[in-house]
């Protein structure tokens, strides 16, 4: 009898129904019209973590949806070799957004671009890609990865180099005085991340003259990283529309706080937090424990991509709340990795902080790398070290030798030395990456050991 | 109004789809009770399930003064006979298990056969629109930039003011039950809702703690 009846199947020539895929597509092209939009950015990430962008009109939109648009990838750094120059960039729908400031030429929208070869398979030298890679890998072992920044950056009068950066105040962390000048383009700054979208946890005014944090409130990888990058631009140009420079160096004041970029890392299996376990007394799982055991196992590693600036090692010193030592703690803010404490009853917020990174990172490779020394922890099952609970800066260099605490590297040299070595690094970020990475990296070192610095003219001029 | 309740999920999915807000009956009494000011627009009987109370349903809506048209009936292939002598009951049949676009194909034709319009073009409650024909959002005037996402969560909880949804819920209503990710994805996409609506909309989207979510005050109750 049932065979008289159409079944589901045979409905579906009737017609296709579109995918969501497609249906995001659709949106866009939509919102493109009815708003008027004029302009298309399309956005992506150069392996050193720079923006890049290329407009296209409406009229190519959906021709960019369907087939990719080309561009010269050699023409970028760092994005291909020569002989494979030609790339596709292909619009992400999910990431698209209005841009709240005024183009040239009227309304204008963002979305960020997933690059692939001409035969559509990913390109290898796409940071982006990267990132999808590793969180794919570890959604085959059943997590989702879930990361918080805080963002931490310096106002500066400007940006002329041949002269000490001008802060722009002199308020000190947590100040509310009129001293707080700079609070109002923060201010600003934030009703822009929170009207595209990125959610604003906290904001506030730092330990140094004109240094500020915003932390925004987690998300899903691949988000974050497109979100950190639309929060550098969107900094800068909010500072910029009131005649001020916003900076995420590391450290543009010798003597002060340098800018970090903590990152609070937390892994889901469905709707249930992999790093919680309630009986034990860090409600930390063994999960988290081996997440956090390859973290420190790995540090040295993957330092050289989450502090990728010859500055950046100038932060990571003794004296002021940057990690040095390679240890882990739960309230102790010169460890490496903390646990933050959590509300009780609040499974969902446990989490790790990772306190290396800096905010002149690029966080698609930052996150991955993160992301990938932490699954050896889980996947090889290390074991988590003693937790530090003494100031490690106050120890002896014997004390810390016998508790087996290492430094991380020093310099951007040492760094890159300890990336080569590594295989977990060369996994994660893929050969073409790495090996563009280390090159870029060690011609910025050798230019920097070539450079006679004030420092040694003031030392050794006068004396030898 | 549909029958029953809870409405078919595949029913359910594909009217939120379509854009068509609805409430679901399980009997004559809800079908009053829960009527709004201005009255139910067009009603869907599902009576594969319990075909009596499905057609007691239909009876009830049909018999008054003003009958509730357009009627749909969905019904098996087995049923066909039932149709028999019940032809007041209903303005138009589909068999199940359906598709969702002859469903939306009938249910636009019917609207436009009892004169009702297509379809709702504007969702509104308190100062925000959804224009459901350009995809446009706005609040006190002001557009609202979303993600098609962010629409269409929105979409959802705008069309059933003072209804709490679980998460598990609005991830298969609202992001399809093919997506991958957990109930977190609803948390991160209302909470960037809530920042594009601004703080002084932002708590029309309501946590209800260890529950899940609604959006604003139901019509139906006070």
């Amino acid at each position: 009898m049932g065979a008289r009846f159409p079944t589901l199947a045979a409905w579906h020539d009737v017609a296709m129904e579109p995918t969501p895929m497609e249906r995001q597509q659709d949106y866009v092209l939509r919102t493109v019209e009815e708003r008027g939009v004029r302009l298309v950015r399309l956005w992506f990430t150069d392996v050193l973590g720079q923006l890049k962008s290329f407009a296209i009109s409406p009229a190519e939109l959906e021709n960019a949806f369907q087939e990719g648009m080309h561009f010269d990838g050699s023409a970028i750094d760092g994005f291909s070799r020569v002989q494979e120059s030609d790339v596709l960039a292909r619009p992400d729908p999910n990431s698209f957004e209005i841009l709240p400031w005024a183009g040239e030429g009227g309304t204008s929208a963002r979305m960020f671009c997933d690059i692939e070869t001409l035969d559509g398979n990913p390109f290898e030298g796409d940071p982006r890609g990267v990132l999808r890679r590793g969180l794919d890998k570890a959604r085959a072992s059943g997590y989702s990865f879930f990361v918080a920044p805080e963002m931490e950056f310096f106002y500066f009068a400007d940006n002329d180099p041949s002269h000490a950066p001008v802060p722009l105040d002199t308020g000190s962390y947590f100040d509310l005085t009129t001293a707080d000048v700079a609070g109002d383009i923060r201010k600003r700054t934030i009703a822009m991340l929170e009207s595209m979208g990125i959610p604003v946890e906290y904001s506030f005014h730092e330990d140094s003259p004109s240094q500020h944090e915003i932390d925004l409130r987690y998300t899903d990888a691949l988000s974050m990283a497109d979100n950190v990058m639309t929060f550098r631009l969107v900094v800068r140009e909010i500072a910029m529309e009131q005649g001020a420079y916003a900076t995420f160096m590391p450290k543009p004041l010798s003597g002060m706080q340098g800018s970090g970029m903590h990152t609070h890392l937390s892994l889901f299996t469905d709707d249930t937090n992999a790093f919680h376990d309630l009986d034990d007394p860090y409600k930390l799982s063994a999960t988290g424990r081996a997440f956090i055991a390859g973290l420190l196992h790995h540090a040295h590693e993957i330092t050289a991509v989450t502090n990728q600036l010859v500055n950046s090692y100038k932060r990571l010193i003794a004296g002021y709340e940057a990690p040095v030592y390679v240890s882990w703690a739960r309230n102790n803010r010169s460890a490496l990795v903390r646990v933050p404490i959590t509300k009780a009853g609040k499974a969902s917020s446990t989490r790790i902080e990772y306190r290396a990174p800096d905010p002149a990172c690029n966080p698609y490779l930052s996150f991955a790398v993160m992301l990938a020394a932490g699954m050896a922890g889980i996947e090889r099952g290390y074991e988590l070290p003693a937790e530090s609970a003494a100031n490690v800066f106050e120890m002896t260099d014997q004390e810390r030798a016998a508790a087996g605490l290492h430094p991380l590297p020093q310099s951007l040299a040492e760094a890159l030395d300890a990336m080569e070595g590594s295989e977990l690094v060369a996994e994660a970020l893929g050969d073409h990456i790495f090996e563009w990475f280390l090159r870029n990296k060690r011609s910025e070192w050798n230019d920097y050991k070539a450079h006679v610095s004030q420092f040694e003219l003031d030392r050794y001029l006068p004396n030898w | 109004m549909l029958f029953p309740d809870p409405a078919p999920p595949e029913l359910a999915q594909a009217l939120d789809l379509g854009g068509y807000p609805w409430k679901s009956v399980g009997d004559e009494v809800a079908a009053d009770g829960d009527e709004p000011p201005d009255g139910w627009a067009g009603a869907i009987v599902c009576a594969d399930a319990n075909p009596e109370a499905a057609f007691a349903i239909c009876r009830a809506v049909r018999k008054r003064d003003l009958p509730l048209e357009p009627l749909l009936l969905l019904i098996s292939g087995a049923q066909l006979g039932d149709l028999e002598l019940r032809d007041d009951l209903f303005d138009d049949f589909m068999l199940t298990p359906f598709h969702p676009r002859e469903l939306e194909a009938r249910v636009k034709h019917l609207f436009w056969r009892t004169g009702r319009g297509t379809r709702p073009e504007l969702i509104e409650y308190g100062e925000l629109i959804l224009n459901l024909e350009t995809y446009q959002a706005a609040i006190s005037g002001h557009p609202i930039d979303l993600t098609y996402m962010e629409y269409e969560l929105l979409k959802f909880l705008a069309s059933h003011p003072g209804k709490v949804f679980t998460r598990e819920t609005l991830l298969s209503r609202v992001w399809g039950y093919e997506y991958y990710g957990g109930a977190r994805t609803v948390d991160v996409h209302v909470r960037r809702l809530r920042a594009k609506l601004g703080e002084e909309h932002a708590n029309l989207i309501q946590t209800v703690r260890s529950v899940g979510y609604s959006f604003g005050q139901s019509r139906w109750s006070i």
